[in-house]
Order: C-alpha cells, then sequence, then structure tokens
C-alpha cells in the first residue's frame, strides 16, 4: 500500500513534470502523489496549479471532491469495509459496529496511535460473496465476525 | 509425463476468497511433487458459491472443483494429477452445470474459458472476428449495430446505433471513445468481471466503435475500487500493441486506435456520462447540463462515444454474427441478452447472462436459490443504490427495460440484491437518501438539499414524530427529486424510497391515511 513519507519537493516537482502533458492531467498526479506521500500534501497544491495553469482553488476543489484523495497521512494500517446494499443483506452493519468497537474508532476515523484507519466503501464489487472488506489493498470476502477479528489482529501489527 | 494445465480464476471474487494463496500452492505442489503444471489465471465463469472453482484441462475437456479452501487444496491437486479424478469437491465440467447451461452466454462467451492476458487465445476463441468483418464493411458498422437493437447496458438503455450514428455524423478533427468502467452500483459486477476475464472482447469492442465514427483515441474510466481490473486492462492493452490489435495500422488496416486506462478516485456519481467526462478532464466530476450531447460535444468539447463496458464488450459479436442474430433473443424492444447480476443473500450467486424476459422471481428463487439464511426473501433490489425495492407480488415482471419501468423500477445495469424477512425497509430508504447526500456532485437543488431533507424526513417518520404529515413531505420530496433533478442520482433516488414505502408500508409504521390514498 501507500507509504506515508515526509515532504519532498523536488519528488513531487518531478510526479508532476510526468503526468503534465497528458491529456486530463489533474487526477493522474494526483493519484501519483498520494501514492508517493500517502495523501495530498498541501504545499503541493500551489506547484500542480501552477504547472497547469488553473487555480489553487480549482486543484483544492478536485482534491476534496473525491473521497480517494486524503488531505492528511491514513493510519499505518486501512480497513475498509463495504457498507452498500448487497453486504448490508448479509450483514455489514453488525461487522461495522463490531469493527467500530474492537477498534475504539468510528467509520471514517484513524486510531489514536496512528495504527489502523476505518473506512467505509461503498461497492468493492464482491457482491456475489459478500459481505467484503479491504485491507491495505487486499481483498477479503464472505467476512464474518472471525475473519473479521483475524483482519483487526493484523492492524496490530 | 506432459504439462499439465491448471486454471485457478485471477477475478476479484475468487482472490478475495483466496485464490492467489490457491495458486502459490499448487505451484510449490507442483515442484515438490516434480510435475511440469502450468497455471493460468483465467477470469470467473461466474458460479461464485464455487468460487475459488479450480480447472483442470484434461483430454475430456475442464473438470472443475470448487468451492476450494486452503485445507482442500492437496487432495483436489491430488484428483486433477489423476486426470480429472473423484473428489468431494468435485463439480465436473463447468458447461454442463445447470446453473450454466440455463445461460445464453453472448457477450459472455469466453468469460472464465480463456486467459484474459493472452491475444493469442482470445484470437483461438473467435476474437477479432467481429473486428475483421467490420473492416471489411466500415460504412456498415453503425447500421448494423442499430439494427441489433443493443441499448445501453449502464442503465439508460439508449440505443447504442444511434449514439454512434450522431458522433459519426459529427465532423472534428479528434473524437474520443470512452468506456464508462466506473461500475459502483451495489449488486453489479459484470463490468469487472470481464475485464478481468476477457478484457480484449472490451478493447476489440472500443476499435470497431473507432473505426465506425472516425476516433482514433480511447480511455477506459475505471474505479479505483477495481485494482484487479485496472491490472488486467493495462496488460491486455499493452498485449495489444505489441499484438498490432491497437496503434497506427489496427490489425494492418489503415485504421489507428490507442487506448488508455484512467482511474477513478471514489466519486459515485462519476458513473453518470457527463460527470465522467469532467472527472477526465481532471476536474471536480460534476454533472454537466444536456444540451450539448457528449455526441456532439464530449470529452475535451469533442464528439465522444461514451458506453458501459457491457455495450462496448458485446459489439465483437454483433459484428461476427450479425446484427439479426443478437436480435433474434429478447422481448419486445428489449433485444439481445442481458448478463445479470445475482447479488446479495443467495444461495447461489453469481453472473447469469440471459434474453431478456427471463422473471424477476425466476431469478431469485430457481437460478439463485433463494436466501443463504435460509430465511424468505422479502425484497429485491434492482439496478443499484437507485433502483426500486420489489416485494415478492411483483416476481412475475420479467426482465425488460419496459416492463420494469411500468412497475415504477428500472433493471439498470442488471444487478439484484435480495434480502430476507429481517431488513428493515424504512432502514434501506434512509440509507438511499443518505447515500445521495453524500454523493451527489452539488450541481443541482433538488438532489443536495433534498437528500438531506429527505434522510431527516426519514428520520422523523422512523421515530413516530408526526408520521403522516412527514409521509406527505416525503412523498413532495421525492417528486421534486425525481422531475427537478440534473441526474439519475437525484433523479432515481426516489425510486429506492418511493418503492419501499408503497410495498411495505408496515416498515414506516403503516397509517390508515396512507393506504387510503393508494
Amino acid at each position: 500500500m501507500t507509504a506515508s513519507s515526509g515532504w519532498d519537493a523536488n519528488l513531487a516537482a518531478e510526479i508532476i513534470g510526468r503526468h503534465k502533458d497528458t491529456e486530463g492531467p489533474l487526477l493522474p498526479i494526483l493519484h501519483s502523489l498520494q501514492e508517493a506521500f500517502g495523501y495530498i500534501p498541501e504545499p503541493a497544491e500551489p506547484m500542480v496549479a501552477d504547472a497547469l495553469n488553473i487555480s489553487r482553488a480549482e486543484v483544492h476543489g478536485v482534491v476534496t471532491f473525491y473521497h480517494d484523495y486524503r488531505q492528511a497521512p491514513a493510519g499505518r494500517h486501512v480497513l475498509k469495509l463495504c457498507q452498500a446494499e448487497a453486504c448490508q443483506a448479509c450483514g455489514s452493519d453488525a461487522l461495522a459496529a463490531r469493527a467500530q468497537e474492537k477498534l475504539g474508532v468510528k467509520l471514517g476515523e484513524t486510531s489514536a496511535d496512528g495504527r489502523v484507519t476505518l473506512e467505509p466503501v461503498y461497492c468493492l464489487g464482491l457482491c456475489s460473496v459478500s459481505p467484503s472488506a479491504m485491507i491495505d489493498g487486499r481483498i477479503v470476502a464472505r467476512l464474518d465476525a472471525n475473519k473479521l477479528d483475524a483482519l483487526i489482529a493484523e492492524t496490530a501489527r | 509425463m506432459s504439462t499439465i494445465r491448471i486454471y485457478v480464476p485471477g477475478d476479484a471474487a475468487a482472490v478475495a476468497c483466496g485464490a492467489d494463496d490457491i495458486a502459490r500452492t499448487i505451484g510449490d505442489l507442483a515442484a515438490r511433487k516434480n510435475v511440469a503444471v502450468q497455471i493460468i489465471r483465467n477470469g470467473s465463469r461466474g458460479m461464485h458459491w464455487l468460487e475459488p472453482m479450480l480447472e483442470v484441462a484434461t483430454g475430456d475437456g475442464r473438470i472443475a472443483y470448487g468451492p476450494v479452501e486452503a485445507g482442500d487444496v492437496e487432495g483436489v491437486f491430488e484428483a486433477m494429477l489423476a486426470n480429472g479424478g473423484e473428489h468431494k469437491l468435485r463439480v465436473g465440467k463447468p458447461e454442463d452445470h445447470p446453473f450454466m447451461k440455463k445461460q445464453t452466454r453472448l457477450t459472455f462467451a469466453r468469460c472464465g474459458i480463456v486467459d484474459p492476458r493472452s491475444l493469442e487465445d482470445y484470437c483461438a476463441h473467435g476474437g477479432y472476428r467481429g473486428l475483421n468483418k467490420a473492416l471489411a464493411k466500415p460504412a456498415n458498422i453503425v447500421a448494423e449495430v442499430t439494427q441489433s437493437g443493443l441499448r445501453g447496458r449502464g442503465g439508460a438503455g439508449f440505443p447504442t446505433g444511434i449514439k454512434w450514428k450522431t458522433v459519426a455524423d459529427t465532423k472534428a478533427e479528434q473524437k474520443y471513445i470512452v468506456c464508462n468502467a466506473d461500475e459502483g452500483d451495489s449488486g453489479t459486477f459484470a463490468d469487472r468481471m470481464i475485464m478481468e476475464g476477457d478484457p480484449f472482447v472490451l478493447i476489440e469492442g472500443m476499435t470497431i466503435a473507432g473505426i465506425a465514427v472516425g476516433a482514433t483515441k480511447g480511455y477506459i474510466y475505471i474505479r479505483s475500487e477495481y485494482p484487479h481490473a485496472i491490472d488486467v486492462m493495462n496488460d491486455a492493452i499493452a498485449a495489444g500493441r505489441r499484438g498490432g490489435v491497437l496503434g497506427d495500422k489496427v490489425c494492418g488496416s489503415s485504421y489507428a486506435f490507442d487506448l488508455e486506462v484512467r482511474v477513478g478516485a471514489g466519486a459515485y456519481v462519476c458513473g453518470e456520462e457527463t460527470a465522467l467526462l469532467d472527472s477526465l478532464e481532471g476536474k471536480r466530476g460534476q454533472v454537466r447540463a444536456k444540451p450539448p450531447l457528449p455526441a456532439h460535444k464530449g470529452l475535451f468539447g469533442k464528439p465522444t462515444v461514451i458506453n458501459n463496458v457491457l455495450s462496448l464488450a458485446t459489439v465483437p459479436i454483433i459484428m461476427d454474427k450479425g446484427a439479426e442474430f443478437y436480435k433474434n433473443f429478447g422481448m419486445g424492444r428489449s433485444r439481445g441478452t442481458m448478463p445479470i447480476q445475482l447479488a446479495g443473500n443467495l444461495n447461489y450467486g453469481g453472473l447469469f447472462e440471459t434474453a431478456f424476459g427471463i422473471t424477476l422471481g425466476e431469478l431469485v428463487d430457481e437460478i439463485g436459490g433463494g436466501c443463504f439464511t435460509g430465511r424468505p426473501v422479502k425484497a429485491v433490489q434492482v439496478g443499484g443504490p437507485l433502483g426500486a425495492y420489489f416485494p415478492r407480488a411483483l416476481f412475475d415482471t420479467p426482465f425488460d427495460y419496459e416492463a420494469f419501468a411500468a412497475k415504477d423500477g428500472l433493471i439498470g445495469h442488471g444487478g439484484i440484491v435480495v434480502f430476507d424477512d429481517s431488513v428493515d425497509m424504512a432502514k434501506q430508504a434512509r440509507f438511499a437518501m443518505e447515500f445521495c447526500a453524500v454523493e451527489s456532485c452539488g450541481k443541482c437543488t433538488p438532489c443536495r438539499i433534498g437528500s438531506t431533507r429527505g434522510v431527516e424526513t426519514v428520520d422523523r417518520i422512523m421515530k413516530g414524530i408526526e408520521r403522516d404529515k412527514n409521509l406527505e413531505v416525503l412523498t413532495d420530496l421525492c417528486n421534486t427529486m425525481k422531475f427537478g433533478s440534473l441526474c439519475a442520482l437525484g433523479g432515481f433516488t426516489p425510486y429506492p424510497v418511493m418503492s419501499a414505502l408503497t410495498h411495505f408500508p408496515e416498515d414506516f409504521g403503516a397509517s390508515p391515511r396512507l393506504e387510503a390514498a393508494e
């Protein structure tokens, strides 16, 4: 998964330069920045704006519009629980409640020790083998309380 | 001993059930036993309750085993070495399974069978026959697609051929083919399966579209939640370029066409075609007012064909077998087949492609086998988060665009999510409004504000606060959203809400006034 590392203006400039001349470069740039830094560092926004000749507000507007872009680093582990209808039909509500209780965070929050971010996701396309989850980019289906507990144990590492 | 071919699906549904570990174990076992084994990461056949479903190639066809768990691998491997021998998980030939025999696989003809990353395998299974026929008479492509009766499989059901004709008739230096692979509807996974199981059929379909309308560049916009599909599509595009089916001279012809994958960023509304185009351009995914149509002014203001994955992936077989062949399946104005996705609380979930006309009841009870919880089916949501909830009383509805519309529902992208009797329909109605509030692009007021007011109103109804009054407010709000929203997000959110209210009033604390009003 993505590793959050310190801000590096040279790396950001290199990433921006890599995509700048493609058609519709903003999303590919933001994806690459997030892959490199684990989030979209604020100092990157004016650099992107400058390179693409758009306003900083436009860049910030895009960063905040899409659920995927983070404005702060996530926890060391990211556990996403699918909360869409097909998973609801198979008990995802109870699993989300269990995860929130065991991790002591609400959906959408990162634990105080920075160990884990718990997030809802609206559909992983695993609706015939639901409920499903994604941990650090790995997908897991047919989730039940036991499997969830194993994923929660993984976040302790 | 010759090399034994073993298939371990690389489809995300199989991977999420442990297929990657199983593939590794088989590799280890083969090395330890000194047996020559070729492991192929195929797509899924679509019998998802059997995933991970492994197959071995024998002289008598492929023999499947599933669902294989970690502890079963060694035993299954032994059975496979014994020429597809006995094992408690032995399924037999996948194509002989009743779930497969009842289907008509046109769009999904190769899914689960071929090696998705191999252009040679694709061609050996009938791939690029459609494109070759298209190249023989390029001026006829649009007419052929129009005559086939193919309608947009993304949900709107707009005739694909007419869309293409509009773009073909519009003069421009640059035109685009955009594939909408932002499959965000819960209960749908057919786009994902095709991209992971038979990506070349999508590449071929998009190339045919490019030749038909005069476009040389295509984009596939895939949602970020589909990392496996993104990988396979990128590999297939690279293989396509190497194999000369993409590039300056498509299959040695005078036509140029190339493709690029672009990845979404978690916004559901980008499944709406104009929001998708804005997103591709690097903007917030906000819906555009129409006109102008994307066919006239689409991506970067250029004429653009934007179609769903399934629409484009169905074009090759139409070109190969002819419009008449395809049109002969189906009912009414819904021609051909629909890859239906059976999801949620079902015994036999998966991909079921069949001609339009099968009833909802057959799909849920006979094919899907009812709820795996063993409880009775209470409601079925058809067509994703914006689709209506159907009660058992409407199970005789045939799967057909118009028949579902007549019952105040929609078939959407063909996803069916089944709920047992423990579901609280007021809660589902609330969720529909909440989802719309979170995902609204914010451009139009009925959707942006209406959804938030909708959550509040359902909350009051659930708490029994002035219930009758609030039911009226909710109904009125739904009308405003339905007729006043710019796109289907705000416009269709009333479907799940109103269907829940209409068919399951008891979950809203049924009042005599509500029933009298019907």
